[in-house]
């Protein structure tokens, strides 16, 4: 039997909200070392959503956003992808390199730190994801692309619909003083590797 | 009085002139934009996969180019279309993130969106008069009634019409 994301439960949901948790608590206690200072985490809100609803969420199909994709390989297969918009991009990056650039433009630099950003925060829940479940999981090399948000959601999007018409997505709200950064994480896993997630998290109906 | 009729993923209308429609944000998904000069009956169609066939999920017809092109023609007759007068223009079918060559099939999703959707439009014998496929960026598209005009828009590649 093959299990779809219309089957999510509200148990799997508290387990991916949990998972969410655990993993942005990860990612934001990296962020902290890499900048040396304080990051404060909001509880993660895990949803599940129409395709079309996630486009809004985000302030509508042609708000220009950054998404870092990845390809998870390992048991189970699938991708992240981790999407933020410009303004938290630019507040991610200035954390990173220690400055106060107002532009909304994205240099080399910029993105090359966007994408090792996307890649800590990635690797964190991953890696939660990989010690709560026993599973090996590993992380692709991060693709980062910066366009309509509409664009960017139309590749998981894409994956999801060869099984289901929602996602799940799992927000997290990062801030540092009065700089907030909003980040969405996306869970993709292959068709058949969610029996296999969920199963391994003991929460398999 | 004009209306703007928004196409969503997955979806597809047809209007009569002198309405628009748009989708916005097609990346990997196309859009199909079909035409009867004669009668101004413009359809649009945002596709998000090439085929219904290799799927289980198949319940939306709107998803699949196939299954999408094929209902999207109908409703032009059911408007008072004539089959022979319908030509396309076609947009969107970008690779937004690449990984080299270890990218999987699903990586190149929009480069088979837009054969099948070609190889569909030639079998059932729908000239293309114009495309803007392929890239790695986004596009915003509206589709004229009054005129068959395709515009496309972007972010920092430009504003065309096709």
């Amino acid at each position: 039997m093959s299990f779809s994301i219309d089957d999510l439960n509200n148990l799997h949901l508290d387990v991916l909200r949990e998972i969410g948790n655990i993993g942005s608590g990860n990612a934001a206690s990296a962020l902290a070392k890499m900048i040396n200072k304080r990051i404060d985490m909001a509880v993660p809100i895990v949803q599940i959503l129409p395709f079309e609803g996630v486009a809004a969420i985000l302030g509508g199909e042609e708000m220009v956003v950054a998404g870092i994709y990845f390809l998870v390989e390992g048991d189970i297969s699938g991708n992240i992808m981790f999407l933020l918009d410009i303004a938290s991009s630019k507040v991610l990056t200035n954390m990173l390199m220690g400055r106060e650039d107002m532009s909304e433009e994205f240099d080399e630099m910029d993105r090359s730190a966007l994408q090792e950003v996307g890649n800590i925060l990635c690797g964190s829940y991953l890696n939660s994801l990989s010690a709560l479940t026993g599973l090996n999981l590993k992380l692709s090399v991060p693709s980062l692309c910066i366009d309509m948000a509409g664009a960017i959601l139309s590749v998981p999007a894409i994956q999801f619909s060869q099984t289901s018409d929602k996602v799940v997505l799992i927000e997290t709200l990062l801030s540092e003083g009065s700089y907030k950064v909003k980040g969405n994480f996306f869970l993709i896993p292959d068709s058949n590797s969610f029996d296999k997630l969920l199963e391994s998290l003991g929460v398999y109906m | 009085m004009q209306r703007v009729i928004k196409v969503g993923m997955a979806d597809l209308k047809v209007v009569i002139e002198p309405d628009v429609l748009t989708t916005l944000g097609l990346g990997s998904c196309v859009g199909i934009a079909l035409y009867d000069k004669y009668k101004k009956i413009a359809g649009l169609a945002h596709i998000m996969l090439p085929s219904s066939q290799q799927i289980k999920n198949n319940s939306n017809p709107a998803k699949f180019a196939d299954t999408a092109i094929e209902l999207l023609i109908q409703e032009m007759l059911n408007q008072g279309a004539v089959l022979s007068r319908i030509s396309a223009k076609i947009a969107g079918g970008s690779q937004m993130f690449s990984f080299g060559n270890n990218g999987s099939d699903l990586m190149k999703i929009g480069y088979r969106n837009t054969v099948a959707t070609k190889e569909i439009l030639a079998a059932s014998k729908i000239p293309i008069l114009s495309e803007d496929t392929g890239g790695n960026h986004g596009r915003t598209i509206e589709f004229y009634s009054e005129t068959g005009d395709l515009l496309v828009k972007t972010i920092g590649h430009g504003v065309k019409t096709i």
